[in-house]
């Protein structure tokens, strides 16, 4: 499969988020990809509340089954959760369990008045009723579940999309 | 033979020392408990990791602090947590520890956490649940005898980390009744393990253990030898209930030359950190003015010892 260039997806996805932000909406990245997603969205956006992050380590579904992240990195939401318009940022939306941990997360720190969720690519797939607000590119057929799509980001900070098959 | 406290996957199956514990399950303890220090900011201080899961707390002997700490630890994990009176249970009757935990197994326990005057109840439990096929059910020691009391050595391994950042640069001081001390013995296990070249043992030579060279420690003979230059220095309370025959002439006379006061403080480095694991005798190996003042950190030791509680129990009800 042909990988889309990341940064010409960020640019797309940041048009995409434009007329319906506000300088006080506020992003929370999901790590890893998601958070250097949001870092940018965050700069091309030029909004001012500062950036929160969330490891859904602790709140996963299969913690049972696979145990915990051995180097769970926590979770920083730096802004009043209560009554805030929050985006949610994920490189690339799959069965939608770590959408539905990351808002289980966030609302145990408020009651925000709004959540959307932004992601640079639907890989299909989904296992629950969630859906992206703000999506650079869905790809026309799903991929297969052996299949695993993130975004990386080089020493210079350059970001790229891989396909790893496992 | 196997590490008892760690599964055919090397995974964490029981805390029960830190005593032969690999370093790398220690650091990833600590790695662990850093996050979940934040919990305690946020509206609801609950995260879902134990949801379902019942932690008995079994305290056969008096606590306050690692009871609470740790009831505090499994319910922020969303655990049901049920403390056992002992001294009104059926052990007061004539029932055995193991019939006890057969007991509660039958009630579905997940987890248990013990308290026991004997050295070596927490690994008797232990061992009885994997001799009874029962490995999904953990242990956790919450201080057993004089042996070992792995938490309180774990949270104290945190606060040193969270303070002095590295381990491999420090001198550490543990003063006072190190022969009664089950904290002694986690705190220098876990000091060792984790690379520190130097860690000192200071108090009179009735309340070390004879053999105390042989745990990887310097001793030193007077407060004055033995604080000069340390990075941490670790006060142990002098446990008069454990005593018997006359190991000290009085706690007045024992505060005069081995209490921690500023004086005795002023020789270690300007920013070394002093702990104590409470509960704290006042005049007696520790100084109010100490106690209270700028380089204690003894008060943060409790907090950080309800994330440290968090991690073990994580990790436990992992697999």
């Amino acid at each position: 499969m042909h990988l889309p260039e990341a940064e010409q997806l960020i640019a797309t996805l940041a048009e995409t988020m434009r007329p319906r932000v506000t300088p006080d909406t506020c992003l929370v990245g999901i790590h890893t990809g998601g958070v250097w997603l949001a870092e940018r969205l965050h700069a091309l956006l030029g909004l001012s509340q500062p950036l929160g992050s969330i490891d859904v380590s602790f709140y996963r579904d299969d913690y049972s089954a696979k145990g915990l992240h051995p180097q769970p990195r926590g979770s920083k939401i730096p802004f009043d959760v209560e009554a805030a318009h929050i985006v949610i940022v994920d490189d690339v939306l799959y069965t939608g369990r770590t959408t539905r941990a990351a808002l289980n997360e966030l609302f145990d720190y408020g009651r925000p008045t709004r959540v959307d969720l932004a992601v640079l690519i639907d890989r299909g797939g989904r296992e629950l009723p969630i859906a992206a607000s703000f999506c650079a590119l869905t790809l026309p057929t799903p991929l297969p579940a052996g299949q695993n799509l993130q975004l990386e980001r080089d020493d210079s900070g350059a970001l790229s999309m891989r396909l790893i098959h496992a | 033979m196997r590490n008892p406290q760690l599964n055919k996957h090397g995974e964490l199956q029981h805390l029960l020392t830190l005593d032969g514990l690999p370093r790398g399950i220690i650091t990833q303890i600590l790695d662990t408990a850093a996050p979940f220090t934040e919990v305690a900011e946020r509206e609801v201080k609950k995260l879902p990791l134990l949801r379902g899961k019942s932690v008995f707390n079994l305290f056969f002997e008096n606590s306050t602090r690692t009871r609470t700490t740790f009831e505090i630890a499994a319910k922020r994990l969303s655990a049901d947590v049920i403390n056992l009176n002992v001294a009104t249970s059926s052990t007061k009757k004539g029932e055995t520890l193991l019939d006890t935990v057969d007991n509660l197994c039958a009630m579905h326990a997940d987890m248990f956490v013990v308290r026991h005057e004997s050295s070596g109840a927490p690994h008797l439990i232990a061992q009885h649940l994997q001799n009874t096929g029962r490995d999904h059910i953990h242990v956790v020691n919450a201080g057993d005898g004089r042996h070992a009391h792995p938490t309180q050595g774990l949270l104290d391994m945190y606060t040193i980390r969270h303070y002095k950042k590295e381990f491999h640069n420090l001198t550490v001081a543990i003063v006072g009744d190190v022969l009664h001390s089950r904290v002694a013995r986690s705190q220098i296990a876990a000091l060792t393990t984790l690379g520190v070249p130097e860690v000192r043992v200071i108090g009179p030579r009735t309340l070390l253990p004879t053999d105390v060279e042989k745990m990887g420690v310097r001793y030193c003979a007077t407060m004055e030898e033995g604080l000069k230059g340390v990075d941490v220095v670790m006060m142990l309370r002098l446990q008069n209930e454990r005593m018997n025959g006359a190991l000290l002439p009085s706690p007045q006379e024992f505060f005069k030359v081995w209490g921690l006061t500023a004086d005795k403080l002023a020789l270690a480095k300007p920013d070394a950190i002093v702990m104590h694991p409470g509960p704290m005798n006042r005049g007696v190996e520790i100084d109010s003015a100490v106690a209270d003042g700028s380089q204690a950190v003894i008060l943060p030791q409790v907090t950080f010892g309800i994330a440290v509680r968090m991690a073990v129990m994580s990790m436990l009800g992992s697999h």
